[in-house]
């Protein structure tokens, strides 16, 4: 099973609060995280990587998408 | 951390050479001169163009330049953003002086930011707890270029004003406002601010929400180390002074100072971030933080036409009362955004099997 969080257009904490949601519920697996700007890159990658997800980062047009897995 | 301890180190150094004491930087005092050096309030104490605050514009807008990182966004309820920045400002002028003073006046010795920074974790607290429930502003959208240019150009503009020595402004003959380092210094040490906190995302309130909601002390961490070097350089320098009356531009009715900074906690970690995360998100382009900094010169400029800033004689009836109303608008718009996004899925995520 994938995950997918949508968080562009929105601000901090929003971004992180909706990937904690996501990753909260799940032993492992991989899940995406859509991003607009780059301070909520730098915080999704913070949170995800204390808790022991692995990132992949990609800049995709305006977007940055976020692949973890665990 | 680079970026609370060099802003701690400038507070310190803005005050030796003549800002007011524990008020080397402050955004919502420094916004609150500036609504008066535009003549939108008369409160003749409180009307300078601080150049500090024109220095972190220009200093984020060309580090997000050079970055890459600028990009026009808006449209993430411009309305409701103007509203919670006006109180949020009502609260700052109660208590007098943002998230980043209530830090100063604590290195400075001033005990009454104590129970400021027991109301700033109260009203973070209550922040997060809607946000934990779901409210959330909405999506900005990518915007035109020239809608995010307006806000960096026309400061720009009045910085060439005041470089010249344009008499175009207000400017206080005595008071707080009156009180104020040389120009190119204070510019100078906004631009240094400006290009550190857009580099390092810098803010007052996203340190102890990250810290409460994450466990994450990075954010937390600029927050002490701006505590610990302003009270350094005021040991150094002497101007360390402990307790809790006779503090400069700060009064010690408890209660009104911790509701008043509350409710400001509580309105600014809704909108996403400190006054100064604001002013720098609003030179990088995102145009709901210009509305927000103009909710912030509004709400200055009600609360000194009306009485409802703490003056030198203490917290005004009428402040008393704006307080109280605004912190039932405040929680009212935070249940009502709660539930309302909650229900029309604010958030967006898919599991995909």
């Amino acid at each position: 099973m994938s995950t997918t969080v949508d968080a562009r257009g929105l601000l901090c904490p929003e971004p992180v609060l909706l990937t904690k949601k996501a990753i909260d519920q799940l032993p492992g697996g991989s899940v995406e995280v859509i991003v607009d700007n780059p301070a909520a890159k730098e915080n999704v990658t913070r949170l995800c990587e204390n808790k022991g997800w692995n990132v992949m980062v990609k800049q995709q047009g305006l977007d940055y998408v976020l692949k973890f897995s665990k | 951390m680079v970026t609370g301890g060099v802003i701690g180190l400038l507070a310190v150094l803005l005050v030796k050479y003549g800002n007011l004491a524990n008020m080397g930087y402050c955004i919502a005092c420094f916004l609150r001169d500036i609504s008066g050096g535009l003549g939108f309030h008369r409160a003749a104490p409180v009307q300078y163009i601080r150049p500090e605050i024109l220095g972190m514009v220009i200093g984020a807008f060309g580090a997000a330049l050079l970055t890459k990182e600028y990009r026009s966004v808006g449209g993430s309820s411009p309305f409701l953003r103007f509203f919670l920045a006006f109180v949020g400002m009502i609260g700052m002028l109660i208590f007098l002086g943002c998230p980043v003073r209530a830090v100063l006046r604590l290195a400075g010795g001033d005990l009454n930011a104590i129970v400021g920074i027991v109301g700033l974790v109260a009203g973070i607290g209550m922040g997060i707890y809607f946000l934990n429930r779901g409210f959330s502003l909405g999506r900005a959208n990518v915007q035109h270029n020239l809608n995010g240019q307006v806000f960096p150009l026309v400061t720009l503009a009045i910085t060439l004003l005041v470089l010249f020595g344009t008499q175009v402004f207000f400017v206080s003959q005595e008071g707080p406002g009156s009180m104020h380092a040389p120009v190119l210094l204070a510019l100078g040490a906004g631009i240094i601010v400006g290009i550190l906190a857009q580099r390092s995302r810098f803010c007052m309130i996203g340190g102890i929400r990250d810290f409460i909601l994450f466990k994450d002390m990075h954010l937390l961490i600029g927050f002490l180390a701006m505590l610990i070097i302003a009270f350094a350089g005021n040991l150094f320098t002497g101007m360390f002074n402990p307790g809790f009356a006779g503090q400069t531009v700060a009064h010690n009715d408890g209660v009104w100072n911790f509701l008043g900074i509350a409710l400001a906690a509580t309105a600014v970690t809704l909108l996403g971030g400190c006054p100064l995360r604001q002013l720098i998100a609003a030179s990088e382009g995102n145009t709901d933080c210009v509305i927000t900094i103009l909710g912030l010169i509004a709400g200055a400029a009600f609360a000194h036409n009306f009485g409802l800033a703490t003056s030198p004689n203490g917290v005004p009836v009428a402040g008393q009362w704006a307080v109280v109303f605004s912190l039932i608008l405040v929680l009212g718009l935070g249940y009502l955004g709660s539930k309302q996004f909650s229900i029309s899925g604010g958030v967006n995520i898919e599991h995909n099997s």
